[in-house]
């Protein structure tokens, strides 16, 4: 039932591997005993319900959100204790893409494309413009679009700029939070080509977090189902729509009826 | 008796929450503070900080104290002709304005204005990832926005209370000498008797500790702002509030430094 069996699948050490992964603010248990692997060079998309802490778990493997207990291995170092130094290091490895894209409103276009190059790399800013107009030519924006604020963009280019930025340094793993949220279905199956794209052309290891399954099925090689703070099943994402398992069942076909409850304040 | 009890607790609920506060905003500014001194540094941060502390303020800054000092000759007059005491005039305008109302009403300006700004642009900043974005591309948040914006107001805001001064003491020497008739020379011999340099930095020192709060109170309330337009909201209002409350608490503290006998 568990993602162990990614592991076995791929024979070698997981380059992400998470374990006893807890996490609650207050109250709320929001992550409850997560454990996940992903292999070196795959795709993971985990998918789950409004507020079930997808988002939680990419923020505690980054560091953003601090974890209450258990592990976060990546490439064996778990991140959970390292200090700043070092898990800056880490960070620096990975590229993130933002549900809102989150790009810097203070700042050109290329600027937010080439803002982990010019900050941490030194290079100069002759040198990370024309290294921004090369990324913002692989998710298909010309290189006019640098001049742009990122408020003059439509939501669909937010996302490439947003897509650009994460792939500028080059990461060897990724992160995408909702990266179609809020698009047209065609834009969205846009955004996802250029995913896949990028991520194969890097040989990144990516986890996307989502709950449109037309997106998951397009994105990942492996999927996982977050459900009530537990990784409740994981397999090939091709294998969602039939996974077996009424959690996953109820949920890739949006059925009313089923073990999920939503939580509704009357 | 519950409900006396009930109020004791919500008194120690209230220190306990302040004294919470305090020691977050201790920590935050300390750590706004070690980032000047640890590489990398953000030249460009610093100066957009800077423009937007000193350059933007100074029409606001200017028409409070050229009015202020024009205010204060006009009232001075009008207490002090009763005791025959008008050339004393010269020297109470430059003092104000110099030791008080030059730092504390460009203080507040500024909070208004620069304080509020801040804690909003952090604030949308914050509830919209881009915070979260900067620790993604390995930049630290306190050290690219807090402590930039540390600095500025330390250094841009005794800028703007010399230009202050210069302009309330204007303000009052215009006034004195169209409207009420002094001898423009004699005017401005008794303002240079009656200052002294002591007067001058006091001010300068002041402003120097109000900018500090002030970009310690838009980036605290900004940076840590939750819950959408409603939270950036809430942020900034407590910006300026709590940033000009401090302002006149701590002018008192450095007068009393500065001056008391």
């Amino acid at each position: 039932m568990m993602s162990h069996a990614l592991r076995a699948m791929n024979g070698a050490h997981p380059k992400i591997r998470i374990r006893g992964l807890r996490k609650s603010f207050g109250a709320k248990k929001v992550l409850d005993g997560v454990d996940l692997d992903v292999p070196a060079g795959s795709s993971m998309v985990v998918i789950g319900g409004s507020g079930s802490g997808k988002s939680v778990l990419i923020k505690c493997i980054l560091g953003l959100i601090e974890a209450d207990a258990g592990t976060i291995e990546i490439d064996g170092a778990d991140v959970l204790r390292m200090d700043r130094r070092a898990r800056d290091a880490v960070n620096a490895r990975i590229g993130m893409l933002f549900q809102n894209s989150a790009l810097f409103d203070s700042l050109p276009v290329w600027e937010n494309v080439a803002f982990g190059l010019l900050a941490q790399r030194r290079t100069s800013r002759a040198e990370a413009r024309a290294r921004a107009g090369e990324v913002l030519a692989q998710v298909g924006l010309d290189a006019s679009v640098g001049d742009l604020s990122p408020s003059e963009l439509s939501g669909g280019m937010q996302k490439r700029v947003g897509l650009a930025r994460a792939i500028a340094a080059q990461p060897e793993i990724m992160f995408f939070d909702e990266p179609t949220t809020g698009l047209d279905p065609i834009m969205g199956a846009v955004i996802d080509g250029l995913i896949v794209d990028c991520v194969k052309r890097l040989g990144s290891t990516a986890i996307a977090i989502t709950h449109d399954m037309a997106s998951a099925r397009r994105i990942g090689d492996a999927a996982a189902m977050l459900y009530e703070g537990r990784i409740v099943w994981s397999g090939p994402a091709g294998a969602l729509m039939e996974s077996g398992n009424p959690v996953v069942d109820q949920f890739t076909h949006g059925r009313r009826e089923g073990p999920i409850q939503m939580q509704l304040r009357r | 008796m519950s409900a006396a009890l009930d109020g004791v607790a919500a008194v120690g609920r209230g220190a306990i929450g302040a004294c919470r506060t305090i020691g977050a905003l201790a920590l935050f500014g300390g750590a706004g503070l070690s980032h000047l001194l640890r590489p990398p540094f953000y030249g460009r941060m610093f100066l957009r900080a800077f423009v937007e502390f000193a350059y933007f303020s100074l029409p606001v800054v200017a028409l409070t104290a050229i009015f202020s000092g024009m205010v204060i000759a006009l009232q001075s007059f009008t207490g002090f002709a009763r005791f025959n005491a008008e050339s004393a005039i010269a020297g109470v305008v430059v003092l104000s304005v110099v030791r008080e109302l030059g730092p504390v009403l460009a203080g507040l300006m500024v909070a208004g204005r620069v304080g509020a700004a801040m804690a909003a642009e952090l604030g949308t900043m914050r509830v919209t990832d881009q915070i979260d974005a900067l620790d993604t591309l390995s930049t630290n948040p306190m050290k690219y926005l807090v402590a930039p914006r540390l600095l500025a107001g330390v250094i841009a805001l005794p800028l703007l209370v010399l230009v202050a001064d210069t302009l309330g003491v204007l303000g009052g020497f215009i006034v004195s000498t169209v409207k009420l008739g002094f001898n423009p020379a004699t005017y401005l011999i008794n303002t240079v008797n009656f200052m002294t340099m002591t007067d001058v930095l006091s001010g300068l020192a002041k402003a120097a500790v109000f900018g500090f709060l002030i970009a310690l109170m838009g980036c605290y309330h900004g940076y840590n702002s939750r819950g959408g337009a409603e939270g950036v909201g809430a942020a900034t209002t407590s910006a300026v509030v709590v940033a000009s409350i401090l302002i006149l608490a701590f002018d008192y503290v450095l007068t009393e430094l500065f001056f008391a006998r």
